[in-house]
């Protein structure tokens, strides 16, 4: 088992690096998902208020 | 549609990759004269191939994207910049783990190494850029300007061990012709590690193309949203 160090940080290192990009990743996308939402939704309120306007007078 | 082949891309590269470590670790025979640490080299090269084909991406997709103006082409060179990056740094590092024990040092300027830290200090900056300017058409085609350039090192690394004296050792492309992998079950597993790196990448920039959609929509509905308020 000579240089099993290595050969054991080599392979940590590939997978602990690929998890977190895959990490940040799926961060960085669900934090612009939330924003993407939070839009629509204000812009949903602001084309829905003059309809509501006039659906009063 | 597009969710579904994202999934099935991650559990392919799952299941190649989980075949790949079985044959690393437990099927391939040791290397006669490096022993165990040899093993890194079946990961090391797909991290190589991975990061080259990125990188060809990058340059292809500039190229379409200075020719067509086709924001698709932009995004599809950045996402493999990106992904090629981390598999050309996972190169660096784990080349350096087996040359300590193999050569003795953590690093010689050996043409091969040399050319592919200049490659990953092209992309770096390619990416830097990127960071750095706003996203504006003209960011966008002086990067794709210098992901072009830089790209042309990935042919010079290729043939690096052919070209000058190196103590790398040649193993796709050696100065008899052949490749230096002795054992059939030796290329078995360099293919299914390929196979698996493959995948993987792949699906890693299935996902990052999907985040810089969602970045480009939540640009559109922050103008539209801004319209919409000048507007009331």
């Amino acid at each position: 088992m000579e240089n099993f160090g290595y050969l054991f940080a080599a392979y940590t290192i590939i997978f602990a690096m690929i998890f977190v990009y895959v990490l940040f990743i799926w961060g960085r996308q669900r934090r612009l998902e939330r924003e993407v939402a939070a839009l629509e939704r204000r812009l949903a309120e602001l084309i829905a208020k003059p309809s509501k306007t006039r659906s009063a007078s | 549609m597009n969710r579904t082949f994202t999934s099935t891309l991650g559990i392919v590269a799952a299941v190649l990759m989980i075949a790949a470590l079985y044959m690393v670790f437990l099927y391939v025979p040791n290397e006669a004269t490096q022993g165990l640490v040899q093993r890194i080299f079946y990961f090391h090269v797909p991290c190589a191939w991975v990061a080259f084909a990125g990188f060809g991406i990058v340059a292809i997709s500039g190229a379409l994207y200075l020719w067509l103006g086709d924001q698709v082409w932009d995004d599809l060179g950045q996402a493999a910049a990106e992904t090629g990056m981390v598999f050309c740094t996972l190169v660096l590092i784990t080349g350096s783990i087996w040359a300590k024990p193999i050569w003795g040092v953590w690093w010689t300027w050996d043409s091969r190494l040399t050319t592919t830290l200049l490659l990953w200090l092209m992309y770096g900056g390619y990416l830097m850029l990127r960071a750095a300017a706003e996203e504006t058409p003209n960011s966008a085609r002086m990067a794709a300007v210098l992901g072009i350039i830089a790209a042309l090192d990935v042919p010079v690394v290729v043939v690096s061990v052919r070209l000058w004296r190196t103590i790398h050792p040649a193993v796709l492309l050696t100065r008899q012709g052949g490749h230096g992998l002795e054992d059939p079950r030796m290329v078995a597993t360099l293919l299914v590690a390929m196979a698996a790196f493959s995948a993987l990448f792949a699906w890693l920039l299935m996902l990052r193309l999907a985040t810089l959609r969602t970045r480009a929509r939540l640009n559109r509905l922050t103008l539209e949203l801004a319209l919409a308020e000048a507007g009331d």
